[in-house]
């Protein structure tokens, strides 16, 4: 028997990313979302200009710094992204598939002629589009703002790194997007599955932090007289701790807008021997340092994306 | 009229140890309205979604309009139409939106798209209505949303489920009457339904449900000869006389019962009430009503079914 099917799994992958990319940028949570974003990022970056016209007086990268300094009491506007872009991703997935079997359209939809994959890809690329566009037009915004407040137009370089963080941000963003998707195929209520979702989220947010050092401890025993084990439960714990999409998007961005950034893990003295401490790298070579989280990154999204994809074919259409 | 459209042979589905439906075979040929009545749960929608390609059947075979609905799926689903029990829209955006999203989804060629749109909503009486969000329609406008789909999509056949569920009589009544004129285009139309006698006057042929299996197929009217024995239920209120005794006996006369409130039920193969009346006045009773009743599919479900467990319900 042939058990393989026949047709095309992206017929009507096109209508359903634009039916989708229509409904996410014309619903009311997202304009809400995207006011919130747009008013603390000029808060934030505001603020940063404010601290570098006071404190620095030469620097190469004054562009990067818009979007790393924070002034007393806001926190950076990279900060607020790293919080930010986690809620907005989720926000555009909880109720991707579970809202199509509450509002009876899914057996409508997949009794058109389409696979189930057309249906999941286009929600989730449009949910990636739709980040990606806020992302771009608010990157846009703070470098417009730069420009008016600094007086100073970008360098290539930091035009170069700026894309590259964008690039970033919309990687980390898509890892929380599947997140949100992946529970709104398991879970039929489109609340249990937002807090479910935020509640991954705030696991790595606040408490992954705190739970690395138990876990460490749990796993390599140091000797205070072995360097080496030290050294041992340094390295344990990191890797721990880039189990974190936050950490490894934290760990990227600051490779990416701190030039001088030489490493992300434990440097030995004998690495730094001739070495210019406080020496910029060539973008390509910050872009080498991060190469593996961005890989992590990506391959968490698609990891995530996978389990999604086999729930949902599984699926049964009846509600 | 012998092209089989749809054919299931020892179709089975089950849910972990429960059976939904079990060795279930059925042709449904072209051009006919095919009823699958049965009561929730009796597995006719998961029977829809089999013919559908929707759900993988565990066991046994079926073909939709020549194809195989597991492995081509698109085929089957180009030339199929469905309306899902409940049917769905998106409710912030316009009918006419939601349509014109779905002729995408069936490939409906760009420059057409408009055109038979409108044709399908003037056909279910939506023009007026076409540009307001869905969230405003009532039931019965969301179902003629759903049939206008399925007009616009111009499909062989075309699976009502349930689609008569919460509309008033009148809402009923044209929905019928649509139906009726949808079959005589050509169209092949299988629908199912819990209310066996709404639907008995459009199905040319009905396949009962019970339990995940069918009991009875074939014509309603043969259904009733063979299984009511005849067709004719009367009623009749009378006292004074050994009614029972006088009836027995009486040309077409198959049985006589006496009902809960003491009037009595004959069943017939014939009208007989001017036999019946005549016999009950010499025989010195009072006659105080005597009506005639069409027998229905109730019936036939009540009486085929009689002594089976009732199913576990939905």
């Amino acid at each position: 028997m042939q058990r393989q099917r026949e047709g095309s799994p992206w017929t009507g992958l096109g209508a359903v990313f634009e039916r989708e990319l229509a409904d996410n940028l014309s619903s009311i949570r997202m304009r809400l979302l995207e006011l919130i974003v747009f008013i603390a990022g000029s808060a934030a970056v505001y603020s940063a200009i404010g601290e570098l016209k006071d404190t620095v007086g030469e620097d190469r990268f004054l562009f990067l710094r818009i979007f790393t300094v924070a002034r007393e009491p806001l926190p950076s506007f990279l900060a607020f992204l790293g919080f930010l872009i986690p809620i907005i991703a989720i926000a555009l997935g909880f109720d991707a598939i579970n809202g199509d079997f509450n509002r009876r359209t899914m057996s409508r939809i997949l009794a058109q002629p389409i696979y189930r994959d057309a249906v999941l890809f286009g929600k989730f690329l449009a949910g990636l589009a739709t980040l990606a566009l806020f992302l771009i037009a608010l990157w846009l915004y703070v470098m417009g703002l730069g420009i008016l407040m600094l007086g100073l137009p970008p360098s290539g370089e930091e035009i170069a790194r700026g894309i590259a963080f964008l690039v970033a941000a919309v990687a980390y963003g898509g890892v929380w997007l599947a997140v949100a998707l992946l529970f709104s195929v398991l879970l039929r209520s489109p609340a249990s599955s937002a807090l479910s979702s935020l509640s991954v989220w705030l696991l790595f947010a606040v408490f992954w932090t705190m739970i690395v050092p138990f876990l460490t401890n749990a796993l390599v025993s140091v000797d205070p007289f072995d360097p080496r084990t030290q050294l041992t439960a340094i390295e344990v714990a990191l890797a721990l701790e880039r189990l974190s999409p936050n950490t490894l998007f934290a760990e990227t961005t600051l490779a990416l807008l701190n030039p001088s950034t030489r490493a992300l893990g434990p440097l030995l003295m004998s690495q730094l021997h001739g070495a210019i401490v406080g020496a910029p790298l060539p973008p390509i070579q910050s872009l080498l340092l991060i190469w593996p989280q961005m890989t992590g990154l990506i391959a968490g999204l698609v990891v995530l994306f996978t389990l999604a994809y086999v729930a949902f074919q599984r699926q049964e259409v009846r509600a | 009229m012998s092209e089989v459209v749809i054919s299931a042979k020892a179709l089975t589905k089950r849910y972990g140890a429960a059976v939904a439906v079990d060795r279930l075979d059925l042709e449904i040929e072209k051009g006919e309205v095919f009823g699958l009545l049965g009561p929730n749960g009796a597995g006719k929608t998961t029977t829809i979604l089999m013919i559908l390609g929707l759900t993988e059947p565990t066991e046994g075979e079926i073909r939709t309009v020549g194809f195989d609905p597991l492995r081509q799926p698109l085929e089957v689903k180009r030339r199929v139409g469905y309306l899902p029990d409940m049917v769905g829209f998106y409710d912030h955006v316009s009918g006419r939106e939601n349509l014109a999203f779905t002729a995408r989804l069936a490939g409906i060629p760009k420059g057409e798209i408009t055109q038979r749109i409108n044709k399908a909503l003037e056909r279910v009486r939506l023009v007026d209505t076409a540009d307001n969000p869905v969230k405003t329609y009532s039931r019965g406008m969301r179902q003629r949303l759903g049939i206008a789909e399925i007009l616009m999509r111009r499909v062989d056949v075309a699976i009502l489920d349930e689609p008569t569920a919460g509309l008033d009589p009148q809402t009923t009544r044209e929905f019928l009457d649509l139906v009726r004129s949808l079959r005589s285009e050509g169209m092949t139309i299988v629908l199912s339904s819990h209310l066996l006698e709404l639907v008995q006057s459009v199905c040319d042929r009905v396949a009962l449900f019970r339990n995940g299996r069918i009991g009875l197929v074939g014509r309603v009217q043969d259904l009733m000869r063979d299984v009511l024995g005849g067709s004719h239920v009367i009623h009749l209120a009378a006292d004074g006389a050994d009614i029972e005794g006088t009836l027995k006996g009486l040309a077409g006369v198959q049985k006589v019962a006496r009902a809960a409130d003491g009037t009595w039920r004959i069943d017939a193969t014939q009208d007989v009430r001017a036999d019946v009346a005549r016999r009950i006045v010499e025989a010195g009773g009072n006659l105080q009503a005597l009506n005639i009743a069409s027998a229905s599919l109730d019936e036939v479900y009540a009486r085929f079914f009689e002594g089976t467990p009732h199913a576990k319900a939905a």
